[in-house]
């Protein structure tokens, strides 16, 4: 029997406001421990969390972005669980009335068809603090301390539906996590970092028979922060739960823990042991109203999506969509194209150069767009130069390198490397000459008709000038020579 | 008469005049306690020195005719449930035994500035729960008018400072009766304001939508001037009111004539004490005879506000003491212990008093799964109840007046070990605090030696009108009937 797996997300994603939710320590995370802190975010007795509304800007930001409906009424409710690196003793969160709910986040589905990933919720709540164990494990440890740095720095946590158009492979759930941090980090509301920890899941999974309805159930993966652990721990969990079917055994409802190791996904606890977390409404924090003003507001100040930016590009530039796929990928490589764009007339030429040779160049350097040192007027400024055939390809990728590494614009350096091509036609004309004089054999070949030996001359000139002859102007001469 | 005895208005105009010394007042208190703590048990830290010091500050500024405020040097008790910065604030607690908070109570930080002199954080049930000051890690607080006798709970330590001279003035809290049932059982004057008056910041909380920190005088205007120090509006308390503070001095001496007093016939049924109601009754014709037209009222969800109170109160205590578990501060189980979880647990379970794990227990109890519904939800509903009986009431009259406590104060050790018993002292108190209302409690007699406290309750926010009622009560009174 073939099986079709179901795959939910609940992403949790630190935004980035200046101060923590609920008081105004600084966010910092390379802060040593315990020096962003107050009596708010340590819990001391007494102390009271007050509301910082940039972070329910960004929530409702997102909920927009992701077609919620944003509540006009919603409340924060308190979860409570014992933990050392939980000052309070309860997270406070938002449980029955969140501020954004029930919108979609589009897809490319397996078929290469359109798909709206049914979103169920989008909540804001707190992060708690960071214990540090002097061993790898609680247990094995000596000592653990506890750095309340990070706790009440605000989290979005953003939940997919079950039942309104669920995520149905594998593949569909790398494509829905990538467009949500590709969609979070175009709002500008995180960097979504998973290496930092600023993007982390819990993913359940179930299978059900193929075209099946209903489903079967559910293991929750806790706590993943890596895609390529995600997706390993859905490869176990898919095979795992399919062995288990086949075999006529039953699905555990359950939560389990991915050994990264190993790769493999272990029982961390059942249905039945799960905590009774007795959320409540928090009595310390009132009723938040949203008026339609500040929503409106909100709304106008979303930045393009991914998708508008995708057929704007398309549209304006003319650039082959697939390119263009690629060039959105990330906000900044697309605002870099756009700002070259400007200044470019062959926007094809410009986007091939991106994708091939300036990407060649950060991977290589391990940077990101936000940190090449190329400015994207010198980059166009190259461009341009090529497109009028005052540098050769090849010579510009060679340019384009030391641009890199300077951090200096082509004109200068193809001046004072004499880079510049030999626009003089005598010193080229003289040369062609001189090479033509010492393979009379290919002359001949060409003139009896025979126009291959044309490249090899082309070459042999190349080799002499060290590739300052332009090709288009060396082909001319070379045909006009023998003509005559 | 001591100065000690005498009330801070006249201890103001005697400061004024510089026939006094804040010195010489805070000496005669200091004398007080000498003579009285040992038996009496008020404070749990008194503030000696730092008292000495801040009272030469409030000479200072008499002699250079700056003083801040209507309680420029006069010395005042402080609840040891309100943090102060550098002073150990204990909430009546094992488990904070030694806790030193890093910053004061909003409340605390506005005496501070008005001149007043600290002379000590004052005992009280554990955390707040209790009526009898009896709940304490530091031992019960006796009654000053009759030593064998409890003072009354939670502020007890208040109560008993402001009736014996160990303070002029004293600042306690209010959860379910805290100020007024003390108030009333050491024979001084206390209010509890509408909720969201005084800031909760640094107010350790017990059931945060319930509690509310007030003022104990020896005379109306002296609760009137406390109040009009520590109240308005507080953006560190997201519950705290953005509504004007009146001048109280403006209206507290002009007169009961044309006030319209609601008499709760629900509050003067069976379980009443006699004798207590005929004190009350011979106060309301006091009042009649002042000018005050009496009504008869009726507020019929009465009987729900004990069970109401006790689920409520205990559910938001069961998360907000959650904060208590030996990883940042306070005590600690000594013994070895290998996981954090056991570490709290033997914590919690040595460090807090019997009635705080009952009530613990109970809200636990109440928020979990399967029960939330039918306790918490359900009270939440008769809360609402409750609310709207005052509201209809308060269409016919301009303020209510009922008896503070159904019996006189009672021996120590009577009702301990019947926490049923002791929790229906609060039967005409716990309304005030689910409703949000003002109330006050006000010295209307004695019987055989025992004070009688009268309560008036107000509309939200309109502290006027019960300090004018209680002032001009207590005006016609004299001294009649009150014990010395």
């Amino acid at each position: 029997m073939d099986f079709e797996p179901i795959i939910g997300f609940e992403t949790h994603v630190e935004l980035k406001t200046r101060s923590k939710l609920f008081c105004d320590c600084p966010v910092d995370f390379d802060a040593p421990p315990n020096t962003c802190i107050c009596p708010v975010c340590t819990g001391q007795p007494g102390a009271l969390p007050v509301l910082n509304k940039k972070a329910v800007e960004y929530t409702v930001r997102a909920g927009l972005a992701l077609n919620c409906t944003v509540n006009r009424t919603s409340r924060f409710a308190r979860k409570n669980y014992f933990y050392p690196d939980l000052p309070k003793g309860y997270q406070i969160s938002q449980y029955e009335r969140p501020f954004c709910t029930d919108g979609f986040l589009e897809i490319t589905a397996d078929d290469g068809r359109p798909y709206a990933v049914g979103i169920k919720r989008v909540h804001l709540e707190e992060d708690a603090g960071k214990l540090v164990h002097s061993s790898d494990s609680f247990e094995a440890s000596e000592f653990s301390l506890v750095d309340y740095n990070r706790s009440s720095v605000p989290l979005l946590e953003i939940v997919t539906d079950h039942e309104k158009n669920p995520i149905r492979s594998l593949q569909e759930a790398r494509a829905y996590l990538e467009k949500l941090r590709q969609t979070l980090r175009y709002i500008e509301i995180s960097d979504c970092n998973m290496e930092k920890g600023q993007l982390r899941c819990d993913v359940n999974i179930s299978l059900r028979p193929k075209g099946h309805p209903g489903y079967g159930h559910r293991a929750e993966i806790k706590n993943m922060a890596s895609f390529k652990f995600i997706m390993d721990a859905l490869e176990y969990e898919t095979k795992r739960q399919a062995d288990i079917l086949r075999s006529g055994g039953d699905i555990n409802q359950e939560t389990r823990l991915f050994d990264e190791k190993k790769r493999k996904t272990f029982p961390m606890r059942s249905k039945e042991d799960a905590p009774d977390y007795r959320y409540f409404p928090d009595p310390d924090l009132v009723e938040i109203e949203l008026d339609e003003d500040f929503i409106d507001g909100i709304r106008k100040k979303v930045p393009e999506l991914p998708d508008q930016k995708v057929h704007r590009l398309v549209q304006e530039f003319d650039v082959p969509r697939d390119e263009v796929l690629i060039l959105t990928k990330e906000k900044a490589v697309s605002e870099y194209f756009t700002t070259c764009a400007l200044a470019c007339e062959d926007r094809k030429r410009l986007s091939r150069w991106i994708i091939k040779d300036l990407f060649k160049l950060l991977n290589k350097a391990c940077l990101s767009m936000e940190q090449c040192p190329v400015p994207p007027d010198h980059f166009s400024t190259l461009v341009n130069l090529i497109a009028k055939g005052a540098v050769t390809e090849k010579m510009a990728r060679s340019i384009l390198e030391e641009m890199f590494e300077k951090g200096v614009g082509p004109e200068a350096l193809i001046e004072s490397k004499g880079l510049k091509p030999i626009q003089d036609s005598a010193a080229l004309e003289k040369i062609v000459d001189e090479v033509l004089a010492k393979n009379p054999e290919a002359v001949a070949k060409i003139k009896a008709g025979n126009k291959k030996p044309v490249d090899f001359l082309i070459g042999q000139v190349m080799k002499k000038t060290r590739g300052k002859a332009d090709p288009a102007a060396l082909t001319r001469l070379i045909q006009d020579k023998l003509r005559s | 008469m001591d100065l000690c005895d005498q009330s801070a208005s006249e201890l103001v105009q005697l400061l004024k005049k510089r026939e006094i010394s804040s010195r010489e007042i805070t000496e005669s208190v200091f004398r007080r306690m000498e003579v009285r703590e040992s038996e009496i048990n008020a404070f749990i830290t008194p503030t000696r020195e730092m008292a000495f010091k801040q009272a030469d500050q409030a000479d200072r500024r008499y002699r250079e005719k700056q003083s801040l405020s209507p309680l420029d040097g006069i010395p005042v008790a402080v609840k040891d449930v309100l943090c102060t910065k550098g002073i150990r604030t204990t909430c009546g607690s094992l488990i904070l035994k030694d806790y030193i908070p890093p910053y004061n109570a909003t409340a605390v930080k506005r005496l501070l500035g008005s001149g007043a002199v600290l002379v000590g954080k004052t005992n009280m049930d554990e955390f707040a729960m209790g009526s009898s000051t009896e709940n304490s890690a530091f031992g019960p607080t006796r009654n000053p008018l009759d030593p064998g006798r409890v003072a009354g709970g939670s502020s007890g330590g208040s109560a008993a400072a402001v009736a014996a001279g160990e303070a002029v003035v004293a600042v306690g809290s209010d959860t379910g009766g805290s100020i007024r049932l003390p108030a009333a059982y050491c024979g001084v004057a206390g209010i509890k304001p509408t909720y969201g008056r005084v800031s909760r910041y640094g107010l350790v909380s017990y059931a945060s939508s319930l509690d509310q920190v007030g003022a104990f005088g020896k005379t109306v205007e002296d609760c009137a001037a406390l109040l009009g120090m520590i109240w308005g509006h507080d953006a560190k308390d997201s519950t705290s009111a953005d509504v004007k503070t009146p001048d109280l001095g403006r209206t507290l001496k002009t007169g009961v004539a044309g006030v319209r007093i609601g008499l709760p016939k629900e509050y003067f049924v069976e379980g009443l004490d006699q004798g207590i109601k005929e004190k009350i009754m011979q106060a309301v014709s006091l009042l009649e005879s002042g000018g005050a037209r009496i009504v008869e009222v009726s507020l019929p969800h009465t009987p729900y506000a004990v069970a109401t109170y006790y689920l409520i109160a205990t559910a938001e205590a069961s998360s907000n003491l959650a904060r208590y578990d030996g990883v940042r501060y306070g005590f600690r189980a000594a013994e070895e212990i290998s996981d954090s979880v056991k570490m709290i647990e033997a914590t919690r379970s040595l460090g807090f008093g019997n009635e705080v794990k009952r009530r613990i227990m109970l809200g636990t109890y109440v928020l979990s799964a399967g029960y939330y519904d039918a306790y918490y939800l359900k009270a939440q509903q008769a809360r609402t109840l409750i609310k709207e009986d005052f509201d209809r009431a308060f269409e016919k009259v301009d303020c209510l007046v009922t008896p503070v406590s159904p019996c006189l104060p009672f021996k120590i050790g009577e009702k301990i070990t019947e926490p049923l018993q002791m929790y229906l002292v609060d039967v005409y108190t716990v309304s005030l605090n689910l409703s949000g209302l003002p109330g006050m409690s006000v010295p209307c007699g004695n019987i055989e030696g025992l004070p009688v406290g009268m309560q008036i309750i107000g509309k939200a926010f309109d502290e006027e009108t019960v300090l004018r009622v209680a002032y001009g009560y207590e005006r016609t009174r004299g001294n009649d009937g009150i014990v010395e």
